[in-house]
């Protein structure tokens, strides 16, 4: 069984190697969003310093919607995803491999980063760490939701309006969660009790969220 | 011993077949055809278990597949209408990631000596996206030769085909059918198919 997941994760680690094109534009979208509000909003640090979490986090949910798309569809479309659910291994673990697969290569890059864009912010020492470690523990979160909303859109007209619509709600408690910490860690409370939350959100997620793809993934080759 | 019982297929509002029953032994072929829309790919979508029937049940050995899950899936292999390679993958690639997925890993030796068997050793190391379509079928075919699975059920494999590789399918098959497995196909090409037993279900056209 190992075998087959490992076989599925270095598959689309080496799909993404291949199509180089598609994980970049997810970072360049981030990188680019990101950007462009010190320049939108203007140069007033005090200013950059209260939005900049805020403002990462959101660039990184957009980001990473753009990517959802692709997380089973083209797989959908080229027929492997009928073999995959043919596959004797228990259909939630390899939706997992793919999760982690596609965290990878689109949630791990705006991870790493992320700390150079806060310094455009003028985020600085702890703010910036602290900023780190919540995408760090809130990205795998974002990934694993963001899977059974693309299982149950899957193969539907108009699916990645509908994804966005289910989804995005989703992501409020981690988005609460991934800003609040830094802002707390700098007024001096502490991001402790932030991470703990992110931390169980995505252990949650870890849990729940393959066995509801698989789920889905049923229900939409039916 | 693979049986269905009293399989009903609903698609959107119409109705494609009701009470369709039959039962394959080891060593017996199914030949299903119809023309286009009467329900054949459904039909064998539901008896690899990807498409729950309306009403009635498809059983293997006299247990559910519903009950069997994994169990079923791991005698099971189903090649479908789309050829399921990654076109960014060359067909070795893809063979062996095919392999692994259905449990059985295959070393690079073994995917070679498949493709090697259906006249591929050329491209064994080329993107599948540059295949021509006959080629490409011919690498999903490989599978054949190398998951030692007791059932086969297989959506128009002669499409595309070469008058060889046609013939090479239909000796491919005899041989499986001769060592005790099983066989669903449709087409709708006309092929020399010698099995002992050959049973064929003819799918109404729609409207009936």
């Amino acid at each position: 069984m190992w075998a087959a997941l490992r076989s599925m994760v270095m598959r689309d680690l080496t799909l993404a190697v291949r199509r180089v094109a598609d994980v970049l534009t997810t970072l360049f979208f981030f990188v680019i969003v990101v950007s462009l509000f010190p320049l939108g909003v203007g140069p007033e640090m005090e200013t950059l310093r209260v939005i900049a979490p805020g403002v990462v986090w959101v660039a990184a949910i957009l980001a990473s919607m753009l990517a959802l798309g692709r997380l089973f569809g083209n797989d959908y479309s080229d027929g492997t995803l009928e073999q995959i659910l043919l596959a004797p291994q228990p259909l939630s673990l390899l939706v997992a491999a793919k999760v982690l697969a596609h965290w990878l290569v689109t949630g791990l890059p705006l991870v790493l980063m992320a700390p150079l864009l806060g310094l455009q912010f003028g985020l600085e020492g702890e703010a910036l760490w602290t900023l780190w470690w919540t995408l760090l523990l809130g990205t795998p979160a974002i990934s694993l939701i963001g899977a059974v909303g693309a299982a149950l859109t899957l193969g539907l007209r108009g699916g990645s309006v509908l994804v966005s619509l289910l989804v995005l709600p989703l992501y409020i408690p981690v988005l609460i969660f991934g800003a609040g910490a830094v802002e707390a860690q700098v007024s001096g409370l502490g991001a402790t009790a932030h991470l703990s939350l992110l931390g169980a959100i995505a252990v949650l997620a870890l849990c729940f969220a393959p066995l509801a793809a698989a789920a889905a993934l049923r229900i939409s080759l039916d | 011993m693979l049986e269905a019982v009293g399989l009903a297929a609903v698609r959107g509002d119409r109705r494609l077949f009701t009470g369709l029953a039959f039962s394959l032994a080891a060593g017996e072929l199914l030949y299903v055809h119809g023309p286009n829309g009467s329900g054949k790919t459904t039909l064998l979508r539901m008896l690899c278990g990807l498409v729950l029937p309306e009403a009635g049940e498809v059983r293997w050995e006299g247990h559910s597949i519903r009950k069997l899950g994994e169990d079923y899936r791991r005698e099971l292999l189903y090649l479908g209408h789309a050829a399921a390679l990654k076109d960014e993958l060359t067909a070795l690639e893809n063979l062996r990631v095919a392999s692994a997925l259905q449990g059985r890993p295959v070393s690079e030796r073994q995917a070679l000596e498949a493709l090697d068997a259906l006249g591929l050793e050329d491209c064994a190391d080329l993107p599948v996206q540059v295949l021509s379509q006959g080629q490409k079928r011919r690498v999903a075919l490989a599978r054949l030769y190398l998951t030692p699975v007791r059932i086969w059920i297989l959506d128009e494999p002669f499409t595309a085909l070469d008058k060889k590789a046609v013939a090479g399918l239909e000796q491919t098959l005899a041989n499986h059918l001769r060592g005790g497995g099983l066989v669903v196909l449709t087409t709708h090409q006309e092929v020399m198919l010698t099995a002992a037993v050959a049973k064929t279900i003819a799918m109404g056209s729609w409207g009936d």
